[in-house]
């Protein structure tokens, strides 16, 4: 990456703020944030803190109230094929197999207007490759709705990737998984992401995963939604699971971790016993 | 011990399940054990005939009808009735109710009036149909018409805005415009729910077909039971309302197949 270097994702003096009835809620705050190609980004936060809201403009999903977010240089007007987003849940089509989910941005105007007869023939290559990719072969012709929380998240991510973005956009993907596939789905998002040259900006609440993931971590604030600070993380950009062992990991997990309590608003058995007078002797 | 008490009794686990062969004998047994009960108290000669005729005097009644009646013509005239009345609310409820499930200022226009039309009686349009429809079929069929379409909008709107948001945006990023969402996710994602509500008002529509026939027929269903009643004859009038549940037990089940049989991904685990 050259000094010089446009970069992938640019946002400016970003604000959002939501009109609840009579008082107005600041969802976001002058957030400024920039993101190099190939990049993968990790947002943390305690709740309220504008990390969905964030990504959510970004993705053109939501306006922003003020500020701008360009890709490339371009300032973007809303969702674009360019930034694709994984969800949670609930976002794959129970009607359509593994495959026709994955290959349903090719019945899209958009997509059908630019292809030649060549660009089909390399998107039915791209899908077997996508669906070899993420594991899926074995379960190509099953829907959503027999699969695992883990399977599904796979033709999630293997949908999302169909038409090359160069960004992904992912919120909270694995929340809803145990721990052991999380881990799985961790290593197999940085193989894709390094394979695939995507730049990655994703939503998490798990500090670990937020830094085993990324190359720097964002740690955000609420009241008012703001960028609170922002972390290298000290590891190769090949990663594996022993490296969440290292005193590095774990020193900047301990820091991160602080930073959320000190911001989240949110009193600890602590707090409550000290403001009482009567907190325990250190 | 007490595990191997619930293990050996799954069947009142809270939700359990039953097996096919329990769950068939105990359905048989609901719907057996009223028509036994009947026949022992119609037939023990404690109440008049007149009041509660016996089964078999029902089934007598219904095949004399069959043969010297008109039961047949009954029949198709109030399936038709029925079917014609359903499908034009159907026709009509279908979009509008994708429309306001799906655009806000659709919903803002359309749904205070049809919660306001829903609450009044179906029933009481009937004279002002007559009026301005006459009393030939048209009038039958505006009488169904008016009982279920305002229902069937406001629940064919429902079951769309249960579409997930996810699967809407998810298609945004994927460059879908505006159409392609609605026909390409939104209508197939609630197409499960929106059979549902169909087969729902189905059964409201063999509701008001009793009712449009009760007052403005002189033929169905509906009005062969009426006839019946002024000549007390009571047989009939357990034929015919026998009758009528069995049709809306047939056309539910013919929802239900239907179901299963568009819908395969629902049923697959």
């Amino acid at each position: 990456m050259t000094i010089m270097s446009i970069p992938r994702i640019q946002i400016e003096a970003l604000d959002k703020r939501f009109e609840t009835g009579d008082c107005e809620v600041i969802a976001l705050q002058d957030a400024n944030l920039s993101i190099a190609p190939a990049e993968f980004v990790t947002l943390v936060g305690a709740s309220g803190c504008g990390k969905s809201t964030l990504l959510r403009i970004v993705g053109g999903l939501e306006p922003a109230s003020s500020g701008t977010v360009s890709v490339d240089g371009k300032p973007i007007s809303g969702p674009g094929i360019d930034r694709a987003m994984v969800f949670q849940h609930y976002s794959l089509y129970p009607w359509l197999t593994v495959t026709e989910n994955i290959k349903f941005c090719r019945q899209l105007k958009m997509h059908r207007d630019v292809s030649t007869s060549s660009d089909v023939e390399a998107a039915g290559g791209r899908a077997d490759a996508l669906i070899r990719l993420m594991g899926l072969g074995h379960v190509m012709q099953a829907y959503p709705n027999q699969l695992s929380g883990g399977m599904q998240q796979r033709v999630a991510i293997a949908r999302a990737l169909m038409a090359r973005p160069r960004i992904l956009l992912m919120d909270e993907p694995f929340g809803a998984l145990d721990a052991q596939t999380r881990e799985v789905m961790h290593d197999l998002i940085l193989h894709v992401s390094i394979l695939e040259k995507t730049t990655l900006l994703f939503v998490t609440h798990d500090v670990e995963e937020a830094i085993y993931l990324a190359h720097r971590v964002v740690l955000m604030a609420p009241r008012p939604g703001r960028i609170e600070a922002i972390y290298e993380v000290p590891l190769p950009d090949h990663r594996d699971q022993d490296m969440k062992q290292t005193q590095e990991f774990l020193a900047l997990k301990k820091q991160i971790l602080a930073g959320i309590r000190a911001t989240s608003g949110m009193q600890t058995d602590h707090d409550l016993l000290e403001q009482l007078g009567n907190a325990p002797a250190h | 011990m007490i595990d191997n008490t619930i293990i050996r009794r799954p069947s009142w686990r809270i939700r359990g399940n039953l097996g096919r062969r329990t769950h068939l004998l105990i359905s048989l047994a609901g719907l057996l054990l009223p028509v036994g009960w009947w026949w022992w108290i119609s037939a023990g000669g404690a109440v008049d005939p007149i009041f509660l005729p016996t089964p078999p005097l029902v089934i007598d009644s219904a095949w004399e009808w069959l043969r010297d009646g008109d039961l047949l013509g009954d029949i198709g005239i109030s399936v038709y009735r029925v079917v014609t009345g359903f499908l034009m609310s159907a026709a009509l409820a279908l979009p509008l109710g994708v429309l306001i499930g799906t655009y806000a200022p659709i919903k803002a226009f359309f749904e205070p009036i049809t919660d306001f039309i829903r609450y009044m009686p179906a029933a009481a349009f009937i004279p002002l149909v007559m009026l301005w429809v006459g009393i030939d079929e048209g009038a039958k069929i505006a009488i169904i018409f008016i009982g279920t379409f305002f229902q069937m909008v406001l629940m064919i709107a429902e079951d769309v805005r249960r579409v997930p948001m996810e699967q809407i945006e998810a298609a945004q990023t994927m460059g879908a415009d505006r159409d392609e969402i609605v026909m390409r996710v939104i209508v197939p994602s609630a197409k499960p729910a929106i059979l549902n509500t169909l087969r729902v008002t189905m059964g409201w529509a063999w509701t008001y077909l009793v009712v449009a026939e009760l007052v403005a027929a002189n033929s169905g269903l509906g009005f062969a039971v009426l006839k019946a009643q002024r000549f007390l004859q009571t047989d009939k009038i357990f034929a015919g309302i026998i009758l009528i549940g069995l049709f809306g037990l047939v056309t539910d089940q013919c929802f239900r197949w239907i179901h299963r049989y568009s819908f395969p991904w629902l049923y697959r685990k």
